[in-house]
């Protein structure tokens, strides 16, 4: 109540009852996968089974591979929300629709567009090949390039409508008093979007981290070399339960701590 | 025959129950056993209706599809429904209660551990199939034979070791004394057909059936194994003992196993038992 009662919405008396039983089934249908998956755990294995060789490797691939897609929206996906944020030019309409495409497209077909793009015969892949031999399927480049696929429009949409609603008379009065582009970009606008910043960064770990279609289709299946964690849980499902089950409680842990540690602190613009 | 249209919820989980086990104690060995010709006595069983799911190796593909319309021009009161996947994952959702009439597998294990967990009483083997390298059309990699899968140089692809495709061509490259230099063990064999065929993989091992799919005809190339190295993959099929709907499930089981079924799956290159 306190938390929500700062904005101002907090609901004054007792909430009504069917809306709170329609909020429980809604929660319900979040929590009961986890129970499930609870229930499944083999709790009296789950630290032999998390220590596997094959559990160590594809955790390992899943740290580089989401920390690099990361950095890589980082250095490219904020630059382009400034741009949608910040310039005015014709068919930014149709460029923000195809920034959060990647959200709502089944990551399978993003793996295969990436594949028919930068493939070995792909429209930008072929001749590049052919110059250089350079080849991303079946490598790590082709994991972090579907992981920062299918993630970064998490940082773009969150910076561009923190940039959007950013009061610009702060940056007004920071020009008036004489500081240039970089210092107002350094001191004001980088600071006060931090938050969102944050928060964009954190959620497009978390969905790299969580990546799967776009992996197998685009950057394949071999362990050690592009077999991330979601892609270890999907061939030990069908060969051994209970390393994908301690897998996927690795993989909830995980998220879950990062989320609920990192909302109290940035995520408060979600 | 009209018993079951207007049988009542009550009646139809009781001809369920009832009918499951022995519906698929019919399925194996001798195909147009009881079940069938009994419903045949009762005037060419007309009484088959409904939805009919058939969970089936991604490998069966092609040749299903002409299956699935011969047996609903037969029985026009059925609607099959194809669940087309690897054989382990298939077993997977099996074994997770998913309400699946009859299993079609590409090897005995998974079909062995879907007849232990009692999801089925009997097998029987209703095709068979052979391995094949296939590589993309041209054949970039110049790729002769099972040795060039041991060249580092070559992107090479393999079914995933879980599924059938990807058991059979491990023992087939072991049969071969070749260690292979995979680049990518793909979920199916469908999945590690369609990257040779795009031509992003130098070669795999798949069936001979996959190698003549319409869809990868002019993609695909396939190059013979040598019959000492290669293996014989024997595909049982089942109704399963929860089938929701069992005597279409039977019916399926027994055209599968009858000359007419056999004639359609020769002809995408299956062998019959």
């Amino acid at each position: 109540m306190t938390e929500s009662g700062q904005d101002g919405t907090a609901w004054r008396g007792r909430p009504p009852a069917v809306l709170v039983v329609l909020a429980a089934i809604g929660l319900g249908i979040f929590v009961l996968p986890f129970l499930g998956l609870l229930a499944r755990t083999p709790w009296g294995e789950l630290a032999s089974l998390l220590t596997g060789p094959l559990v160590v490797e594809a955790l390992r691939l899943s740290l580089i591979s989401s920390l690099a897609a990361t950095a890589i929206a980082l250095v490219v996906g904020v630059p382009l929300a400034w741009v949608l944020a910040r310039v005015a030019f014709p068919g930014r309409a149709l460029v923000r629709g195809l920034v959060v495409l990647p959200l709502v497209l089944p990551p399978v077909v993003g793996g295969a567009a990436l594949l028919f793009a930068l493939g070995r015969r792909g429209l930008i892949g072929g001749p590049v090949y052919d110059a250089t031999g350079l080849l991303l399927p079946f490598s790590i480049w082709g994991v972090i390039l579907a992981s920062t696929f299918v993630a970064m429009p998490f940082l773009v949409i969150t910076v561009e409508a923190a940039l959007r609603n950013l009061d610009a008379r702060y940056e007004a009065a920071a020009a008036t008093l004489g500081a240039g582009r970089w210092t107002i970009m350094r001191r004001v606008t980088l600071p006060m979007i931090a938050p969102s910043l944050a928060a964009g960064l954190v959620l497009t770990w978390a969905r790299a981290l969580g990546e799967f279609g776009a992996t197998i289709t685009f950057a394949g299946n071999l362990e050690g070399r592009t077999q991330t964690l979601p892609l270890a849980v999907f061939v030990a499902l069908e060969s051994d339960r209970d390393t994908a089950v301690a897998l996927s409680l690795l993989m909830v842990a995980v998220s879950l701590t990062v989320l609920i540690v990192l909302r109290d602190r940035w995520l408060r613009a979600l | 025959m009209s018993r079951p249209r207007v049988a009542t919820g009550v009646t139809i989980l009781f001809l369920v129950s009832g009918c499951g086990t022995g519906a698929s104690s019919t399925a194996p060995s001798e195909p147009p056993a009881s079940l069938p010709s009994s419903d045949a006595a009762e005037s060419v069983a007309p009484s088959l209706e409904g939805e009919l799911l058939v969970f089936a190796a991604a490998s069966l593909t092609d040749a299903l599809a002409e299956v699935e319309s011969a047996f609903e021009d037969a029985n026009p009161g059925v609607d099959v429904e194809l669940n087309l996947a690897g054989s382990s994952a298939l077993r997977e959702q099996i074994l997770e209660g998913a309400p699946a009439d009859v299993f079609m597998s590409a090897n005995a294990s998974n079909m062995d551990q879907v007849i232990e967990a009692e999801e089925a009483t009997e097998s029987a083997i209703f095709v068979t199939n052979l391995l094949q390298i296939a590589v993309p059309a041209g054949n970039p990699g110049g790729v002769t034979g099972l040795d060039d899968f041991a060249d580092d140089a070559l992107l090479i692809g393999l079914c995933a070791e879980e599924v059938p495709c990807g058991d059979f061509g491990r023992q087939a490259l072991e049969n071969a004394g070749v260690t292979p230099a995979i680049d990518t063990n793909e979920p199916d064999v469908r999945a590690l057909l369609t990257k040779i065929a795009e031509d992003e993989l130098d070669a795999g091992i798949v069936y001979v059936t996959d190698v003549l799919a319409q869809d990868f005809a002019d993609d695909v190339e396939g190059i013979d194994i040598p019959p000492d190295d290669n293996v014989l993959a024997e595909y049982p099929i089942s109704a399963l003992s929860n089938a929701p709907n069992p005597d279409a499930a039977a019916a399926f089981v027994a055209f599968v196993l009858s000359s007419e079924g056999q004639a359609i799956l020769n002809e995408y290159g299956f062998g019959s038992p």
